[in-house]
């Protein structure tokens, strides 16, 4: 076999196309790197090896007889264990969760079934994607490909992993406060947050459902566009292009604020280097940013808690510990306070929008620290502890109350070798565009 | 209800259901409310903003 399943999609496709490579080896090499390397990184909960190889038969049967679907044709995929996939149960990694089978594939798993794309298996994760490690789960924690020693960030953590490992060429991840972009980041991957509600979340557990959004993990932005595409189906028609400008904003103010040291000059690296390839990057402050943190907590706990209340009352004792308290907390939220949120989301939407004036896209770190030690619970960054929670959510979470589209792109690693990565965040509806500016400054900053 | 009555109110109940470990995260809660409400862009009905951010200037 030419090609492994770590290949971009565009040569993967090209070869299986011309039959250079059969979908039944792309398959046959995916899950043999899932039976090696699972063990260690405990990436997936559910591998659909028999399933898949009667897929890759039928995909080779396909373009046998001429129906060849597009790039996606035999392209081998995993999918994050909250996502319902039909004939398997949606574990959501939690004790908690109905174990009977999907009756059907979520609407953005049949839209990529129907472009050709092989489900290889199902995703381990945080537990109910209420967390940014990966740790707490039903299936025990998912491990860094580079170091499993250390967390590979989540929620979606074994779709970042099965795809930083190499074990399939995509996955598709959820983000509520940053679960696709944080893991993208730990693990040196791409990781698209779409415009809010653009891909639907139908057959997906959700979290907090004003904030809750699907994407996908890949190993390059042109990727993650094949995928967007897909997902998004034939009735969501990207909206018309505009002409990259090549102007990003830098809000800095709050959002650099709390920066790992070597996170810092890397970033600091990237906007150098865009600036030396004619990209122009002015300080372009969000207003009111530093209200983020507190406007989020309100939503996602009362929202979170809202969805749980139920299974709360009767199955307390099968959560997570970290995961329950969580849930607990949210049941003290006033409603007064809730609305204080609220109106705070759209005060900060507007901020977003005001930031994004004469700019492509904003400019900022996806992750404030590089992947981290399993088991902290708090990090020293700068002389200041903070609690592995809070960091981790610091850069993201904004832009899921706000709805606007976000990347990360991967813009170098640490002298240990850990990576780093690039926030793009662009304007509501505009998601094509951003890909459009994520794609040119992955050119300049390629680091792989 | 002022935040100090809530978090007394709160941390009582959490005591009753048996949820000591509830108590650092109550007030964290409380302190991340104290924020919230302080924030300038809140509407009061004594008072409105100098200026209100979802209007244009």
């Amino acid at each position: 076999m030419l090609l492994s399943p770590d290949a971009p999609i565009q040569r993967l496709a090209a070869a299986i196309e011309r039959a250079e490579v059969s979908v039944r080896e792309v398959v046959d090499a995916s899950l043999d790197r899932v039976e090696a390397r699972n063990t260690t990184l405990n990436a997936f909960t559910q591998v659909l090896s028999d399933r898949s190889r009667v897929a890759a038969d039928r995909a080779d049967r396909e373009i046998a007889a001429g129906h060849y679907r597009g790039p996606l044709h035999g392209i081998p995929i995993s999918i994050k264990d909250l996502i319902d996939v039909a004939g398997t149960p949606t574990t959501a990694a939690s004790h908690v969760a109905d174990r009977s089978p999907a009756p059907s594939d979520a609407p953005v798993v049949a839209r990529l079934r129907e472009a050709g794309a092989i489900v290889i298996g199902k995703c381990n994760l945080h537990e109910f994607a209420f967390g940014t490690t990966g740790e707490d789960s039903a299936f025990g924690p998912t491990r860094h490909p580079l170091d499993p020693q250390r967390s590979p960030g989540g929620s979606s953590s074994g779709s970042a992993v099965s795809v930083a490992d190499g074990m399939v060429t995509a996955s598709i991840g959820t983000d509520t406060g940053g679960s696709i972009r944080i893991p993208a980041a730990a693990c040196g991957l791409v990781g698209l947050k779409p415009t809010f509600d653009e891909l639907p979340c139908h057959g997906i557990v959700p979290l907090a459902p004003s904030l809750d959004h699907v994407g996908p993990l890949t190993r390059s932005v042109a990727d993650a566009r094949l995928l967007f595409a897909a997902m998004r189906g034939a009735t969501g028609a990207p909206a018309p292009t505009t002409p990259v400008t090549r102007r990003l904003g830098c809000p800095r103010p709050y959002f650099l604020d709390v920066l790992d040291a070597e996170v810092r000059e890397i970033f600091d690296t990237a906007l150098t280097r865009l600036g030396s390839s004619e990209w122009m990057v002015r300080d372009s402050p969000v207003r009111y940013g530093h209200d983020t943190a507190t406007v989020c907590l309100h939503l996602v706990l009362s929202e979170a808690t809202a969805v749980h209340a139920s299974s709360l009352d009767t199955q307390a004792e099968s959560y997570t510990e970290g995961v329950r308290l969580r849930l607990e907390l949210g049941r003290y939220v006033l409603g007064e306070d809730y609305a204080r949120a609220q109106r705070g989301r759209a005060v900060l939407t507007h901020a977003v929008d005001a930031a994004l004036v004469g700019h492509d896209a904003l400019v900022l770190p996806t992750l404030a620290i590089p992947a981290w030690p399993l088991g902290t619970e708090t990090v020293d960054v700068g002389g200041r502890p903070i609690s592995v929670r809070n960091v981790t959510l610091r850069l993201t979470q904004l832009f899921n109350a706000t709805g606007h589209p976000a990347i990360s792109i991967p813009c170098g690693c640490t002298t240990g070798g850990l990576p780093v990565g690039l926030q793009l965040v662009g304007r509501r509806g505009h998601t094509d565009h951003l890909l459009h500016v994520a794609e040119a400054c992955e050119t300049v900053l390629a680091c792989r | 209800m002022t935040i100090d009555d809530w978090l007394r109110v709160a941390s009582a109940d959490a005591a009753q259901r048996r949820l000591p470990d509830l108590e650092p995260l109550l007030k964290a809660l409380a302190a991340a409310t104290r924020s919230l409400r302080a924030a300038e862009w809140n509407q009061h009905a004594a008072g409105r903003p100098q200026r209100d951010p979802l209007t244009p200037p």
